[in-house]
């Protein structure tokens, strides 16, 4: 039982807002403590898993690229474009790009969207661009909402996308400990049928509140002129 | 053949590029931390091939990873000014190139989906063309380096030191977020090691009443939602409540279709990946990325939407699974 205590270590840092690296540094070191590694071992640990766990920063390689193109206006240009449509709204555009990413995360595209490689240089900017096109210059509060959503339409379509492939992790993790484990056979492609029904649900909810955020937008944005300011911030 | 290594090398070199730029970068307070930051990242990252191979030791890289978590835990990283065009050069250069500037941002994708699907059959001399099993991170990777090429011919960018900057720019906004999925990964493998997943699993199986379908299906979907929120990843989650309660309950006792059973619990698991800010990459990273005051912002967005697919995930089990 005494192991369990690294958890505790995790949700106290967290609740108690800890830099997350520190926190999850001491709750690896004390759970390996505690769970009979030596300090040796521990060390071990962080290094196996940092070697083990690069594929997640691969992502960095699309950095300099995108850097590149932000520093000659790409954000500014997604801005343009979108602006052309004129009844595509905020919500319908992140509604659409959700739809995409899931039908993309579905055919095996996991790395075809992301949040460095699209939602950054295109899908923040058109978000943002198509609300600025009816209200004009936002305010801070309603930028961050606007982006928290971009980067929620990105995590929902992968999560409950992906899982409709056969050849993803989680389908071949299933597969894997079950059959070894169990020593029956499951095929990959029922596991995927399965996951159609979740995929189907969480378009519909996450793409209701993606068209809902364009009336959360212009409750926020009329408000927000009738008291400009600081006198607003302080009703709310 | 082309190895997935090739870019973890390329990767970890442009840290180390980037950690010199940011020591003689005078306009951050804290050059010094922040270029042995990245500097370790870089070179840890170049070393990690050995590791893999279990050609050199594991230790020093830990060591190097707790001291990076040090670096960026007690404050000695900070950023600079980057360097970068006014908001008036940007509007004419969009002006100047227009839509043109999709292209290259547009490469990425389009050379990924070329590698996923239709380099990853290729083979020269009897050998696959891409490392087999790595052919999505060896299409992010190629398409990034084609993207550049062809943004720097278009955009007429003689420099390779303005991507670079550029891109230090940006990973100094992001900073100690960059390394947080890494070091989540591996406390997962250490809860592995230490037997936490057994201790939930026991603690699981000694409350949950034997008789009810409803409550058993309602504990493994909770279950795997909480438990990948502690643990940031439903991958972690799942052989522990799939031992305590999905096989031997749900399949075992209640004869549940054990493909329904497990693919919907598995997303029950998911659902706690929206919510936790344990699962760094998507939740965390993507906040410094796009700049958020609320490096809760996402979550905070996802977590209506998670309640109600957990919902969702018991009610399609409970009425399809048995």
């Amino acid at each position: 039982m005494i192991v369990l205590l690294g958890v505790l270590v995790v949700v106290l840092g967290f609740a108690t807002k800890r830099n997350p690296l520190l926190v999850v540094g001491v709750a690896g070191i004390a759970t390996g403590l505690l769970g009979g590694l030596s300090p040796g071992k521990v060390l071990a640990a962080f290094g196996e898993g940092f070697a083990g766990s690069r594929a997640v920063t691969i992502f960095a390689i699309t950095l300099p690229v995108i850097g590149l193109l932000e520093r000659y206006g790409l954000q500014e240009q997604a801005r343009n474009l979108i602006a052309r449509f004129g009844r595509l709204t905020t919500g319908r555009f992140l509604a659409l790009y959700l739809g995409l990413r899931q039908l993309g995360a579905a055919v095996g595209l996991t790395n075809v969207f992301g949040h460095a490689q699209t939602v950054r240089p295109l899908a923040v900017p058109m978000a943002e661009g198509a609300a600025e096109r009816k209200y004009g210059a936002l305010p801070d509060r309603t930028r961050e909402k606007v982006r928290s959503f971009s980067a929620s339409a990105d995590n929902i379509g992968l999560f409950f996308g992906e899982d409709v492939f056969l050849a993803v992790g989680s389908i071949l993790l299933i597969t894997g400990f079950v059959n070894t484990t169990y020593g029956t056979h499951l095929e990959p492609l029922h596991l995927a049928l399965w996951a159609i029904p979740t995929a189907v649900c969480a378009f519909v909810v996450h793409g209701w509140r993606l068209l809902r955020l364009d009336r959360q937008l212009e409750r926020d944005l009329l408000t927000a002129d009738v008291q400009p300011g600081p006198a607003v911030e302080a009703a709310q | 053949m082309i190895k997935a290594e090739w870019f973890y090398w390329l990767v970890g070199l442009s840290f180390l590029v980037m950690a010199s730029q940011m020591v003689t970068d005078r306009s951050n307070p804290k050059r010094y931390g922040t270029g042995a930051f990245w500097g370790l990242i870089g070179a840890g990252f170049i070393y990690s091939s050995w590791v893999v191979t279990k050609q050199a030791p594991a230790e020093p890289l830990g060591v190097a990873v707790l001291v990076m978590a040090g670096l960026a835990g007690f404050g000695f990283t900070g950023r600079g000014t980057p360097r970068t065009t006014t908001a008036e050069e940007r509007a004419a250069s969009a002006a100047r190139f227009g839509n043109r500037l999709f292209v290259p941002a547009l490469t990425i994708p389009v050379v990924a989906m070329a590698c996923a699907i239709g380099v990853k059959n290729l083979s020269f001399g009897g050998e696959p063309v891409l490392q087999t099993g790595s052919e999505t991170i060896l299409g992010l990777g190629i398409g990034a380096v084609v993207a550049l090429v062809v943004g720097m011919v278009m955009l007429r960018e003689k420099r390779l030191s303005v991507p670079v900057q550029s891109g230090r720019s940006m990973l100094e906004a992001m900073g100690w977020a960059m390394l947080l999925p890494q070091m989540l990964a591996t406390l997962g493998a250490i809860f592995q090691v230490s037997g936490v997943g057994d201790q939930v699993g026991k603690l699981t199986t000694s409350i949950l009443p034997k008789d009810s379908l409803v409550i058993a299906i309602v504990v493994y979907c909770v279950g795997m939602f909480a438990f990948t929120i502690i643990m940031g990843n439903a991958f972690a989650a799942f052989p522990v409540m799939t031992a305590a309660v999905g096989w031997p309950v749900l399949i075992g006792h209640f004869h549940g279709n054990a493909a329904a059973v497990l693919a919907i619990g598995m997303l029950a698991g998911f659902c706690g990946t929206l919510v936790t800010p344990m699962a760094a990459n998507f939740n965390i990273v993507p906040a410094a990325l796009l700049e958020l005051k609320d490096q809760y912002g996402p979550i905070k967005a996802q977590l209506p939407t998670a309640g109600v697919l957990l919902g969702c995930n018991i009610v399609i089990m409970t009425l399809f699974a048995f």
